[in-house]
């Protein structure tokens, strides 16, 4: 092969220098996020794992029974607590401080949701 | 092969008239379904469930000037509603207007008494029985539920404001600016944060929705609650004979804003 002496070593320093973000990054997933749970309750409105994954998609559900079926504005979670299905006046009620629960998870994720854009977060947490 | 010629023309033929006669037929019984769903729209459906309607006194506004400036103050400021400090990009839920204003072209003569054009007059959404701005609204961000109250989910807005130009009330208003932003001197647009109703972001429509936050927790509207002690703004239940409102509606005589416009609003004026 005519020049093989330069392609090839270069070759190798062209691929190194390509997949050197995953060398770098190698058996290291980062910092995990740890969103710091509410002190005062124990149990939330539903189970851990289905928040941890679909949240999103309970808030939009209470967001459409609510303003378009007229459905109820308080929930009952599985040991019969009560809860404001919002999540301005009822999330934000335990989880007080959007930047150690929110903000923790989202930006390991990099998800920007518009929530804030138009929901208030609580006072002594901004 | 010349048998198998007439089969297949034979074939071919049926099926083009299979084809052209089978989405008339299904058009007929289609329509027949549509008159018959129609039928209920002519005054004769018996009302069921909720429809909130308002009754608003004008003259009990005329003999307490600050109250119908109040109502606004009011609402504008448990739903932070934000003053942007200019006409043009004014933002209003509920509004003071003129007489000749709200009830355009409605002077049939011109021997109208003076004092109605120094009436101070409130105007706010008329939330229709048949709103033109749901109909426009190319996403359902704006809809009417079943008792009666044109509401908007403002996270599917688009901000079009096909719903503006629809309304014949001018009772919506568009977010031109930031309204969590500050003026030119710093001072915030929403100048108090109601922490329990959020607020709105640029580039969507806004308007009255009747208190519905509030009517699900067993309170009035606001503007009716500081509207309360003279009984200025009366709420209830239209398709309740027994309700104050409908009470008021059936010894009063009472006018509504473009009524040639056929949206049946559910707000009702005493001049």
């Amino acid at each position: 092969m005519y020049g093989k002496g330069r392609i090839i070593p270069a070759l190798i320093l062209f691929l190194g220098l390509v997949t050197s973000p995953m060398w770098y990054k190698s058996g290291d997933a980062g910092k995990m996020p740890k969103p710091e749970k509410p002190k005062d309750y124990t149990e939330c409105v539903a189970p851990t794992q289905y928040m941890r994954t679909s949240h999103m998609v309970l808030l939009n559900e209470w967001r459409d029974d609510i303003l378009r079926e007229g459905g109820p504005r308080i929930g009952k979670t599985a040991n019969g607590t009560e809860y404001v299905r919002s999540l301005q006046n009822g999330c934000m009620k335990c989880h007080s401080d959007k930047k150690k629960f929110c903000d923790d998870c989202h930006n390991y994720a990099s998800v920007k949701p518009y929530c804030w854009d138009c929901h208030l977060q609580p006072k002594e947490a901004m | 092969m010349n048998s198998k010629r007439r089969d297949f023309l034979k074939i071919a033929g049926l099926t083009a008239i299979a084809g052209i006669a089978a989405p008339s037929a299904f058009n007929t019984l289609l329509k027949g379904e549509a008159i018959a769903s129609a039928g209920g729209q002519h005054g004769a459906a018996v009302p069921t469930g909720k429809r909130w309607g308002m009754v608003i006194d004008v003259k009990k506004f005329s003999e307490n000037p600050d109250l119908a400036e109040k109502c606004v103050s009011t609402c504008h400021t448990i739903h932070n509603v934000p003053d942007f400090g200019n006409k043009k990009d004014e933002i209003k839920w509920i509004w003071v207007d003129s007489f000749q204003h709200v009830f355009p072209g409605d002077s049939s003569h011109y021997k109208q008494p003076e004092a109605l054009n120094s009436m101070p007059i409130l105007a706010l959404c008329n939330h229709c029985d048949n709103p033109p701005c749901v109909r426009a609204c190319p996403t359902q961000a704006t809809f009417k539920s079943k008792d009666g109250i044109v509401g908007m989910d403002y996270h599917r807005c688009i901000g079009c404001r096909f719903c503006m130009a629809a309304c014949p009330y001018g009772a919506r208003s568009f977010n031109w600016r930031d309204p969590r932003g500050k003026d030119a001197n710093g001072q915030p647009f929403i100048k108090a944060e109601n922490p329990k109703y959020p607020t709105r972001m640029r580039g969507v429509v806004e308007k009255c929705n009747f208190c519905t936050e509030r009517l699900a927790i067993g309170q009035i509207p606001a503007c009716v609650e500081v509207a309360a002690q003279s009984k200025a703004l009366v709420f209830g239940d239209l398709n309740d004979p027994n309700s104050e409102i409908s009470q008021i509606l059936k010894t009063t005589f009472t006018i509504q804003r473009k009524p040639s416009a056929g949206t049946h609003p559910s707000l009702f004026y005493i001049i």
